[in-house]
Order: structure tokens, then C-alpha cells, then sequence
């Protein structure tokens, strides 16, 4: 029986990150920063105990609950950053140093060949998230016995995050070569950072017109959106008590509609990406 | 039911960015032909090829690859394809690279296993079967290209310039494969700017320039050289049978004119002359001719006409052959 072209070019393109010492990297820079993490998380609560800050259960409670998504929130970014690195040369690379022509000269058909490496990267992405999102809870639960509400949840809006930057990227690569699609990825990635900030502090400051910038620059490009989100979906009870924390404050939390939107903007672009590549000059 | 044609297009057009790489293409490749497409570089070889295969969608115009149109993934199907330049993922072995290009054409494991020590043995790679394409010379990289054309036994061969860069044994190995294939029947289509290459292998060949076929000629004929039907310079060296004093004002030159009966071109200078023929079997007419009008024949050579010759007059000498 015929293999799923699919899965071949899947399958080709796990193997060329290994192949190619990404996967070696992008472990060695997690098994760093988590054991930086793991670290620094037992330190600290070793030292609030020892403080007596900790006597007031609400207070460490708060306390774990902001040092794990200070992780969380790193690991966000590392993904983000991963996930534009690996794909940002899959297909501009391709056409750039013309391996594309025996591949796309066979029996397949092109939207086979993006939604393969599409595939591929999805399944590494996942994986490290996995490890990473899952390192990071584990260790704190190992130093501190913490244990944040919907930590799945909130790990699903990251890898929203990660999916809707995916498909930024493959959209980038069927029309600009591989640096000016990592530039122009990272560029938006930016803009909806900053807008995001400027969301919460506008809405914390009253300001209508700063929190609107927030929500166009969200709109424009959702993944810090879809942090915010997740932040909130983890927060600790005393953040529900005060309505402020440093990364989510009450009054600006990206809604339900917003997540939905993630999802269709994602799969547009992605839609986009195939449909372009399916008519693009290689 | 008619057998479809390897390829036919008709009036393929290609613009990029309003300018015409490909202008009005229209061929035909028969069954078992192998077929030159020959031009200078620039002149949308590669292009018509890239549109051939899918890679590039064609701005107008139709076409089909085994009577399927451009672009169906089952027509490719039944052709190999070695693109220009021999690039591909430096970072597989050469086995596990035939092995994904054997996944890609469909085939099974069973016929993979066994194609794959077959293809390599013939471009001479066995012993660096697995060592990284990266690791290969150019040359290396054009065989291991030339194996995977090959492993789903194609119907039609595509290269596009195979040769470009290599050295000779690169050359003569790409010249005798091309050989084999067309001995066993498969079609052969062949892009290149080297006029030799395709003058010792193509049965047929399309000259283009500026995205336009100038010319379309056989190198095939009965008698059996590969240019017996082009056109043919013909050098001749005679002198008036009873001496340039015996003759009157203007016999010779009367004799000479008569020589437009055949002659496309003609240019006298003393008693050497020049003509071109459009066909040999007007050299022994000539000679009848001249013996009949007392004129003695002392040498005549007829010179085909190369496929450079004709490719500079046709393309213009500034062009590269």
C-alpha cells in the first residue's frame, strides 16, 4: 500500500531536526533553564520558610503561584521563539536552495508537501512543550508541593500560541526568504507583546484609548493575547481576591471569544500558507 | 483508443512579472524518442521543464503529460526528473535518500529494496551508499540524482541540464544512460545548452531562444548520419575543361548562375565556389550539371551543416553555444 506523502514528509521532517542537531539544542537549552528553575524555585521557598514569610498560607500560596508563571511565562517565550526558529527555513530554505524541485517533481501533490512538514513540526512542538510546561509544574510540585489550578488549560493556550506562530511562519516562507520571514514573524511577535503590556496598563491606568491599541495589536497578531489568557487560567486564588497581578489584571483579561479567534486565525493562515504554496513557482 | 503522447503542450505561456520567460510553446514528444531541448541559457529551458513537471503554474496555455494535464500528480507518476543543479537534503545517506524518493513515486518497499542497490551499482555509488550527500562531489551528487530519476522505472526521463559543470566521465556516464533508456524504449527528454551532447544523443531536437521554439528538425534519416537532412555547404573546386582562354565573356559566370537551380546560397570566387544544398541528393545533379556544361569538377567536399552551425544562425552568433 502507498504511504501518506503526508506522513513521509512528516517523517523527513522530524528526521532533519534531528539530523540537522535541532532537537539536541533545543533539549540542552530546556535541561538549562529548567534546572535553573528548579533551583532557583527551591531556594526561594526555602527561604520564605525560613523568613516566616510563608506563616500566612494565602501569601506563599501567591508567592508560588507568580514564580511558576514567571516560568511558565519564560517557557512561553522559549516555545515561541523554537517554534519560529524551526520553521522559518522549512519552505523558503527549500526554494531558496532548489531541494524542492526533485521533492515537489513527484507524485504529490503540494498542499501534501506543507501540511507534512506542518505535521512534523506540530509533533516536535508538542513534544517540547510538553516536556517543558511538564518540567516546570513538576519541579515546583518536587520543591514547594505547589500546584496551580488548570495547568492544562493553560498549557493549551500556549501551544495555541505556538500554533498560531507555526502558521505565521509557513505563511512567511511561501513569500519571503527565510531571514526576512524569521524578521517579519518576530516584528509582529513584538508588536503584540508590547500591545499587551499597554492593554493591562492602560486598563489599570483608565485608559480607553491605550486598552484599544491592546486589543488591535491582539487582534492583529493574538499570541500574547493568548498568554494573558492562560496566565489567567492559572492564577492563584488571591488574584481572584485582589483583581491585579503582574501578569493578568482582572479588568483586561483577553476573553473566551478571543481564544476562538486564535483558533480561526491560526487555521486561516494555515489556509492561507497551502493555498499559496499550491500555486507558488518553485 | 489513441496512446497518449509523453508530453504535448500547446501554446504554454509563462510571464513573470509581465515578461515572456516562455512564449507560445507548442510541442509534441513522441513515444520512445529522445528529445533535445536546446538553447541558449536564459532562453526558459528550464522554465517550460519547471511547468512540464508543476513546479511552475503556466500563465496560459495547456498541456498533458500522458494525457494528463500539467499539474496531476499521476501523470508525474510515470516520469523521472533530475533537476538543474543536482540539489537535494545534504544530510540523508544516499540509500535513505533513494529510499525517500522511492516513498514519494509510491513504491513499495519490496520494489525499493531491490531498485535501489540496481540504481546504485549503475551510477557507480555502491560504496558510498551509505555515506551523507553532503559528503558528495558534484559529480557524485548528479549520479545519486541520476538514480533517483530512475528508481520507479519512469516512461519518460526529464533532465535538465545534466551535464552542466561535470567533467568528461560525468558526461560520457549521463550520454550512455540516456542510450540505455531510449534502447528500452523510454522517452527522453533532454534540456541543454550543450549543442555536442545533444548532436551524439537525441533523435529529434527543439531549438529555443527568448522562450520561443525557432525550430523544431530530425537528427534522425535512412542514411543514417545524424544530420544527413540538414542543410549542407558543399565546397567545390572546378575550372573550365578547355582552359580559362578558351572561354567567352560571360560563359562562366552563365555557368556559374546555373548553379541557383540548387543552390540556396552561392558564392563564386575564381574557380572555388560555395553553395548550400537542401539536400544531398542534389550533389550528383551538381556534378552532371557541370560536366554537361564543360566544366571539370576537381574537388568537391560537401560539409553538413553541425548543429552549432545551425544553432548560431539560428540564435546569433553573440550567444553562447
Amino acid at each position: 500500500m502507498r504511504r501518506s506523502p503526508t506522513l513521509i514528509i512528516a517523517r523527513l521532517t522530524l528526521k532533519e531536526a534531528v539530523r540537522r542537531k535541532l532537537v539536541v539544542g533545543a533539549l540542552l537549552l530546556g535541561l538549562v533553564f529548567l534546572l535553573v528553575y528548579g533551583l532557583g524555585m527551591l531556594f526561594i521557598d526555602q527561604e520564605m520558610v525560613r523568613t516566616g514569610e510563608a506563616m500566612n498560607p494565602l501569601v506563599r500560596n501567591q508567592m508560588l503561584n507568580f514564580l511558576l508563571l514567571s516560568g511558565l511565562y519564560a517557557v512561553n517565550f522559549l516555545f515561541a521563539a523554537i517554534t519560529v526558529l524551526a520553521s522559518v527555513d522549512t519552505i523558503a530554505g527549500e526554494i531558496a536552495s532548489g531541494t524542492i524541485h526533485a521533492l515537489a517533481a513527484k507524485p504529490v501533490r503540494r498542499w501534501e508537501i506543507l501540511i507534512g512538514k506542518w505535521l512534523g513540526l506540530v509533533i516536535m512542538l508538542t513534544l517540547y512543550l510538553a516536556l517543558m510546561t511538564g518540567g516546570v509544574t513538576c519541579l515546583t510540585r518536587l520543591a514547594t508541593g505547589y500546584q496551580p489550578r488548570h495547568v492544562l488549560r493553560g498549557v493549551s493556550l500556549i501551544w495555541l500560541n505556538g500554533f498560531v506562530l507555526l502558521s505565521m511562519t509557513l505563511l512567511g516562507g511561501t513569500r519571503f526568504s527565510t531571514l526576512a520571514n524569521g524578521v517579519l514573524v518576530f516584528a509582529g511577535f513584538g508588536v503584540a507583546f508590547v500591545g499587551g503590556w499597554i492593554e493591562q496598563i492602560g486598563s489599570l491606568a483608565g485608559s480607553a484609548a491605550a486598552v484599544k491599541v491592546g486589543i488591535v495589536s491582539s487582534l492583529l497578531v493574538p499570541t500574547e493575547a493568548l498568554w494573558r489568557r492562560a496566565a489567567y487560567e492559572m492564577r492563584s486564588v488571591m488574584v481572584d481576591a485582589v483583581g491585579v497581578s503582574p501578569f493578568t489584571s482582572a479588568t483586561s483579561v483577553p476573553s473566551q471569544l478571543m481564544i476562538v479567534y486564535a483558533v480561526v486565525y491560526g487555521g486561516v493562515t494555515l489556509a492561507l500558507a497551502v493555498w499559496r504554496f499550491q500555486r507558488q513557482d518553485l | 483508443m489513441r496512446v497518449p503522447h509523453p508530453i504535448e503542450v500547446r501554446r504554454l505561456r509563462k510571464t513573470f512579472n509581465g515578461k515572456a520567460a516562455v512564449d507560445n510553446l507548442t510541442l509534441t514528444v513522441e513515444r520512445g524518442e529522445v528529445f533535445g531541448f536546446l538553447g541558449p541559457n536564459g532562453a526558459g529551458k528550464t522554465t517550460s521543464v519547471k511547468m512540464l513537471l508543476g513546479l511552475i503554474v503556466p500563465t496560459s496555455g495547456e498541456g498533458t503529460l500522458f494525457g494528463r494535464p500539467l499539474g496531476d500528480p499521476r501523470g508525474r507518476a510515470r516520469v523521472g526528473f533530475l533537476p538543474e543543479h543536482f540539489r537535494f537534503h545534504d544530510w540523508l545517506k544516499a540509500t535513505e535518500f533513494l529510499q525517500l524518493h522511492g516513498d514519494l513515486y509510491g513504491m513499495s518497499d519490496d520494489l525499493t529494496h531491490r531498485r535501489v542497490p540496481e540504481l546504485l551499482d549503475l551510477v557507480g555509488l555502491t560504496t558510498n551508499a551509505s555515506q551523507r550527500l553532503r559528503t558528495f562531489s558534484k559529480g557524485m551528487l548528479q549520479r545519486i540524482g541520476l538514480a533517483q530519476a530512475l528508481l520507479n522505472e519512469p516512461e519518460l526521463v526529464v533532465l535538465d541540464e545534466p551535464t552542466s559543470g561535470l567533467d568528461p566521465v560525468g558526461r560520457r556516464l549521463v550520454r550512455d544512460i540516456i542510450h540505455d533508456l531510449s534502447e528500452q524504449g523510454t522517452t527522453v527528454f533532454l534540456n541543454s545548452h550543450l549543442l555536442s551532447e545533444v548532436e551524439v544523443t537525441c533523435h529529434r531536437v527543439a531549438f529555443i531562444d527568448q522562450g520561443k521554439v525557432v525550430r523544431t528538425r530530425s537528427l534522425l534519416s535512412e542514411s543514417g548520419g545524424p544530420l544527413a537532412e540538414a542543410e549542407l555547404s558543399v565546397e567545390i573546386r572546378v575550372r573550365p575543361r578547355d582552359g580559362w582562354e578558351a572561354m567567352r565573356g560571360g560563359q562562366w559566370e552563365a555557368a556559374m548562375e546555373g548553379l541557383r537551380k540548387w543552390a540556396r546560397q552561392l558564392r563564386v570566387d575564381g574557380e572555388r565556389v560555395a553553395l548550400t544544398l537542401s539536400s544531398e541528393a542534389d550533389v550528383p545533379e551538381i556534378t552532371r550539371y557541370l560536366v554537361e556544361n564543360e566544366v571539370d569538377v576537381y574537388e568537391l567536399s560537401p560539409q553538413r551543416l553541425s548543429l552549432e552551425d545551425l544553432f548560431i544562425r539560428l540564435v546569433g552568433a553573440e550567444e553562447e553555444p
